[in-house]
Parts: structure tokens; C-alpha cells; sequence
């Protein structure tokens, strides 16, 4: 069932893609209406969206690391120690 | 006030001794009874807080029980997370591994209810010795070999706590096990911390957890996920709660986790490295060390059992069924193991903190408590985290697995299935509390040790800020998916130290050591073992056949008694020759003990 429903979702793909940007949209647009009484710098108060720009840029951040990281020689192959 | 106190690591540790005697149709119903029962001794014991137990030996006092609301809460979640391990493992025919999960449960809350250093070092001990029987039971050399690295790491973290505590008691004559003076802290305060932090797997004492995780038996390793470093998480708030360098190692940890994580091919090694991350977070909270901090390193602890629990208990599920554990070889799994998929989604997104999630409600705390302290930095940093966390638990393991290419060798494709039903029931509840805990916070709120504080995760801007981060974290993952598609290398790391250092000394031992030792063996063998050979070969004639001759025989009478004990106990497995030592050292001191 949860098989067929995937794979519905699958063949799909393009309407599922323009679904997700709408619904970021919407997320971001949101955002900015929430008050922002709690929040803790600046920065969260000022800049429109602040979060959304940290979740993109901390993801990025995170893969690029991780790819420079393994790339510098900390990736290597699998019979490396023998055992 | 008079309770009658059972210790609830006693009834594992009498659990698991007669466990071989239970066979047949009462094994299964009787793997229920014993955590169950340990559950409601906890349960029981949470309902009358005081200090049980208490035993003079030699010159120290030793208190078992020590029962108040921080040693409750862990006790609650270890002897949940005992039975829902337990019910995961139900199948498994190899009752040793049974009773190696039971002694590390025991281990576990006997460390958790200790008040003083003897009786939590040996029940630290017994945790360590326990769990590495879950690792060798897998039977294969890279399991055995792994077996012996953690059991290695882990006695040379017994020896630093052991040399910090005694050399306490010899500066302050006291061996309670409370706050350490954090302010001021002395050789021994540091001594002690490292042998703690050694099992909450803090860099750069670490390596062994992802080493050691991803070699354990599918069962094996849903326990070990749950009781070593959270116990050691526990003893750090005990301890430690204000020390500020855990703020930094904390953090450090986490973020090193978490890249470790993403750029990992093995699933259970990835989900090692996670738990690596998520313990950051905990020992961060310790670091901080204020009401709000304390409150949510046990939050997230706790939340962070059962979802770690699931997401193992899924892994262990693929592995059992198809026999694989790297990403290369598995992919668009979604069609064979459709509920498998699904609570790996649910222990996923639980970790990544989405609203109505365990995750969430337990980690924001420690968030907020970092920005309440003023430690910015320390805040944005576990919140780059907590997005990195859902890249490399919610999108990039279940999208690889599940999704994606399809990587899977016809054998593994035609092996793939749903496990079998205990395996579904116990993730099955350990799905349940993932959300159950998210959507009703009291259960774990009204648990908390401090309760002069009140945290609400359900507000408008904090929900708002998670949703951002976790759609934008999502959208740079669909962005950026090629470079995080997994290769077939392994990530060296800091045990690269002592596994080359190892080979080293090895080589030293073997190369310049064994050829002096061959020389003087063949100078001695020339010269001195002739006139050796010659007069013992006398005074061994003389001993048997004139002493014994004169006892009656009795030297051969024992000779034989020794030759029928070596058979049944020296099979010449260090494993089984280790489990009988420490199991007979565990009843004598409980004969001691109780007795």
C-alpha cells in the first residue's frame, strides 16, 4: 500500500517538486509574520527569513566540509587496516 | 520510613544467571518477565526516594541505592529501553547473548542508582565486560578483532577513573560520588572526567563508538546504542554539571559527528557517528550546567534512547534480513520493507527534532539554555548541527536506503523483507514513544530533576524557526545530493593512533625483541637445559613414585579431578573463560553482599 502510494508519488515527481517550493514559499512568508518577541539576537529580528538562510547555509556548509574533509585523504579505501 | 529495597540491577543479574534454565516454550514469555518486572522495581522505587542499601566493606561505606529524581528518570528510560531490547532480540537463538545484554542493563542501572565511586566503578566495569560479549557474538574476525579494541579502550577509561578517584580519597578522604568542585578543579577532578568521558565518547577519547557499533550483532548494537554513553551522560551531570571546557567538547563533538556521519558508508557506522553528534549536545547541556541545561541533557537523553533505539533497531532489521550494511549495496528498499522504511523515517525525523517529534522537544531545550547563558555561539552552532543532523538522518540515510538508486545485488534484492514480528513490535513501540513524547510533553517534563523550571517548546517562533531550517535543509540537500552519494572507502580517525600504533609495537615485539629472545633460547638450549633436564628428570621420578607412592595416590587423584575441571571450563575461548571469572566474581559479591 505504502509501496503503490510511493511510487504514485514517484511518477509524479515534477508536481511533487513544484509542491515543495510552494510550501517553502509559504514557510518563509509565514515566518515573517510571526512575532518575534522571542527571539535571541538581532540578526533573527532584522533580516527577513533568517532561519531559512541558516538552514540553507548550515546544509551547505555541512556537505562542503564533509567533501573537502574525506577529499583531503581522510576517505580511504576499505581493506585499509586489514581488518 | 521502612521500604523494602530490590536492587533493580540484582533482578537482571539473577535474570540472566538462570536464563540457560529456561527453555522451550517458557523462554519467550519468561525474556519478558525479567525487564518487565525490573521496569516496575524501578517504577516502585521512583514512588519512595531515599538512600537504599548501604554496606560497610572494609573501611568505606558503599551505597547501592541512591533514589532521587536524577537517578530516577535514567533508571525509567534504561528499564524501558531493557524490555523493548529485549522484545527486538526475542528471536535470537544464542542465549549468551542474552545474558551479555542483561549484565550490561545491570551494569547500566547499577552505575545509574551507585552514590559512591567503588560501586559505580564496578558496575561501570561490569557494563564495559558485558557489551563487548554483544560485539564477539557476531562470530566473525572483524567483529572479534573490533571486540578487542573497544574492550582495550574501554579498560584503559576504567584505569583513568580508577587513578582519579583514588587519588581523591587520598587528598580528601572521600569517596561519595556528588558534584566535583568544577570552579577549582584539581589533577583528580580531570582524571575523573576523562575516565567518565571516555564512554560518553567524547573526542578525542571517541573512536571506539562507530568502531565497535557497526560490528555488534543487530541486537547487540540496539543495546549498546542506548546504555554506554547515556549512563556516562548521567555520571557527567552528576559530576561535572558546570564544567566549562564541556561546553567546547561538547560542541566539537558534535559538529565532528556529524561530518563524520555524512560522509559515512556503513549504515550502523553512520548512525555511530550521529550518536557521537547527539551526545555533543548533552554534554554541551552539562558544560552550561544550569537548571534549564541539566533539564534538557536528560530530556535528550531520554528522547534520544528510544529514537536512537529505533533507528538501530531499523538498521538491524536490513542487516538481518539482507545480510548487507553499506549504502553501495542497498537502495529503493521502500518496495520490500515498506514498515521498516517507515520507522526509520520515524526514528529520522525524531532525531533531525521535527514538531510533534521527541527530538524536538528535548533538544530545543538545550538550545535555548545555551542562548538563555549567553553563549551565542555555542547556540548557533548546535542548531547548524541539528540541521546537519537531519541531512544526514532524515534525508541522506532513509533517501539511500529506501529511495534512490537501487544498488542492491540480486540476492540481497530477493532476501529483502519486513523482519520478523518482534522485531516490528518492538520498533513498532519504540515509534509510538518517539511521537507519543513529542505531542504530550508532561510525561517527559514532569520527569525532569529540576523542577523550579518551566520550558514550552509549541511557540509560535520556535516552531517557525525549526520549520525554516528544516525546509531550507531539505531543498540544499536536493541541491547538493551528488556530493553526498556514498562511495566505498572508510574515514580514517583518531583510533588510526593506536590501530597503527598497535602494528608498531607489534612489529618492535616480532623484528629486533623476538630475535634477541631466539638467540638467548639457543645459548640457553646448547648450555643450560642438558644439566636441567638431567636433574629434574630424577627428582621426578622421585616424586612419583616415592612421595605420591607414600600419600596414597592422592596427587594423581587430583591430577584427575583438575583434567575433568579444565574440560568444562578451559575450552580454551578467552570469551567463555572471562564470562565465568566475572560471573563467579559477581556472586561472590553478591553472596558478600546480601549474605
Amino acid at each position: 500500500m505504502i509501496a503503490n502510494f510511493i511510487d504514485y508519488l514517484r511518477d509524479r515527481l515534477q508536481y511533487l517538486t513544484w509542491f515543495c517550493y510552494v510550501a517553502m514559499a509559504f514557510i518563509v512568508i509565514w515566518s515573517m509574520t510571526v512575532d518575534t518577541h522571542h527571539a535571541h539576537t538581532w540578526a533573527e529580528k532584522m533580516i527577513p527569513g533568517f532561519w531559512s538562510l541558516f538552514g540553507l547555509a548550515s546544509c551547505a556548509i555541512v556537505i562542503m566540509v564533509a567533501r573537502w574533509f574525506g577529499k583531503s585523504g581522510i576517505q580511504t579505501r576499505e581493506d585499509y587496516y586489514d581488518n | 520510613m521502612t521500604t523494602s529495597f530490590m536492587h533493580p540491577a540484582l533482578i537482571m543479574i539473577i535474570g540472566a544467571l538462570l536464563l540457560p534454565l529456561v527453555r522451550g516454550p517458557f523462554r519467550k514469555p519468561y525474556m519478558f518477565l525479567v525487564p518487565l518486572i525490573t521496569f516496575i522495581d524501578v517504577i516502585y522505587l521512583s514512588q519512595h526516594p531515599g538512600t537504599y542499601g548501604v554496606f560497610q566493606f572494609m573501611d568505606w561505606e558503599l551505597t547501592f541505592g541512591r533514589v532521587d529524581r536524577l537517578s530516577m528518570i535514567f533508571g525509567f528510560i534504561m528499564s524501558l529501553m531493557a524490555i523493548i531490547g529485549t522484545i527486538y532480540g526475542m528471536h535470537v537463538e544464542d542465549e549468551w547473548q542474552h545474558i551479555a545484554a542483561w549484565f550490561y542493563v545491570a551494569g547500566s542501572l547499577g552505575a545509574i542508582y551507585a552514590a559512591d565511586y567503588i560501586t559505580l566503578f564496578l558496575f561501570w566495569e561490569m557494563m564495559a565486560f558485558a557489551s563487548t560479549f554483544l560485539i564477539w557474538a557476531r562470530k566473525d574476525e572483524e567483529a572479534l578483532a573490533a571486540g578487542y579494541r573497544y574492550i582495550l579502550v574501554h579498560t584503559f577509561g576504567g584505569v583513568v577513573l580508577l587513578l582519579g578517584f583514588v587519588l581523591r580519597y587520598q587528598a580528601t578522604g572521600d569517596l561519595s560520588f556528588d558534584q566535583l568542585n568544577v570552579q577549582s578543579p584539581e589533577f583528580y577532578t580531570w582524571l575523573i572526567m576523562a575516565g567518565l568521558m571516555l564512554n560518553a565518547a567524547v573526542p578525542p577519547l571517541h573512536s571506539w563508538l562507530p568502531d565497535a557499533y557497526s560490528k555488534a550483532t543487530a541486537t547487540g548494537a540496539v543495546f549498546m546504542c542506548a546504555f554506554t554513553t547515556k549512563t556516562a551522560v548521567y555520571t557527567l551531570i552528576r559530576s561535572c554539571s558546570g564544567f566549562d571546557v564541556l561546553i567546547y567538547l561538547g560542541i566539537i563533538m558534535a559538529i565532528y559527528g556529524i561530518i563524520y556521519a555524512v560522509m559515512e558508508n556503513d549504515v550502523r557506522k553512520l548512525l555511530g557517528w550521529e550518536i557521537v553528534s547527539q551526545v555533543g549536545y548533552m554534554v554541551a547541556g552539562v558544560g552550561i550546567g544550569t537548571s534549564l541545561a541539566i533539564n534538557g541533557a536528560c530530556a535528550h537523553a531520554f528522547a534520544h534512547i528510544l529514537y536512537k533505539g529505533l533507528l538501530f533497531m531499523a538498521a538491524g532489521a536490513i542487516l538481518t534480513t539482507t545480510g548487507r550494511q553499506k549504502l553501495t549495496e542497498l537502495g529503493s528498499l521502500y518496495k520490500k520493507m515498506p514498515a521498516t522504511m517507515i520507522f526509520m523515517l520515524i526514528g529520522g525525523l525524531a532525531v533531525s527534532g521535527l514538531p510533534l517529534m521527541s527530538g524536538f522537544i528535548s533538544k530545543s531545550m538545550i538550545i535555548t539554555a545555551a542562548f538563555e547563558s549567553h553563549i551565542l555561539w555555542a547556540g548557533f552552532a548546535l542548531t547548524l548541527v541539528s540541521a546537519g543532523t537531519f541531512l544526514a538522518a532524515g534525508l541522506r540515510l532513509p533517501y539511500l536506503i529506501f529511495f534512490g538508486k537501487n544498488n542492491c545485488s540480486e540476492e540481497t534484492w530477493e532476501k529483502a523483507q519486513d523482519p520478523v514480528w518482534n522485531m516490528q513490535l518492538a520498533m513498532a513501540i519504540g515509534g509510538f514513544l518517539c511521537i507519543f513524547l513529542g505531542c504530550y510533553t508532561p510525561f517527559l517534563y514532569n520527569m525532569l530533576p529540576n523542577t523550579e523550571v518551566a520550558f514550552h517548546p509549541y511557540k509560535a517562533y520556535h516552531l517557525s524557526e525549526t520549520i525554516q531550517i528544516m525546509a531550507f535543509t531539505a531543498f540544499g540537500f536536493f541541491m547538493l545530493r551528488k556530493y553526498v552519494m556514498p562511495k566505498n572507502t572508510i574515514s580514517l580517525d583518531l583510533d588510526w593512533f593506536y590501530r597503527m600504533g598497535g602494528r608498531a609495537f607489534l612489529w618492535t615485539v616480532k623484528n629486533p625483541l623476538q630475535w634477541f629472545d631466539t638467540a638467548l633460547g639457543n645459548f640457553y638450549k646448547a648450555v643450560g637445559i642438558n644439566c636441567l633436564m638431567t636433574t629434574s628428570a630424577f627428582w621426578s621420578w622421585f616424586d612419583w613414585n616415592g612421595i605420591d607412592g607414600v600419600v596414597d595416590g592422592s596427587a594423581r587423584c587430583i591430577r584427575a579431578i583438575g583434567r575433568r575441571v579444565s574440560i568444562v571450563l578451559q575450552r580454551g575461548q578467552i570469551q567463555q573463560t572471562i564470562y565465568y571469572t566475572m560471573s563467579f566474581a559477581a556472586v561472590l559479591l553478591v553472596a558478600y553482599v546480601w549474605l
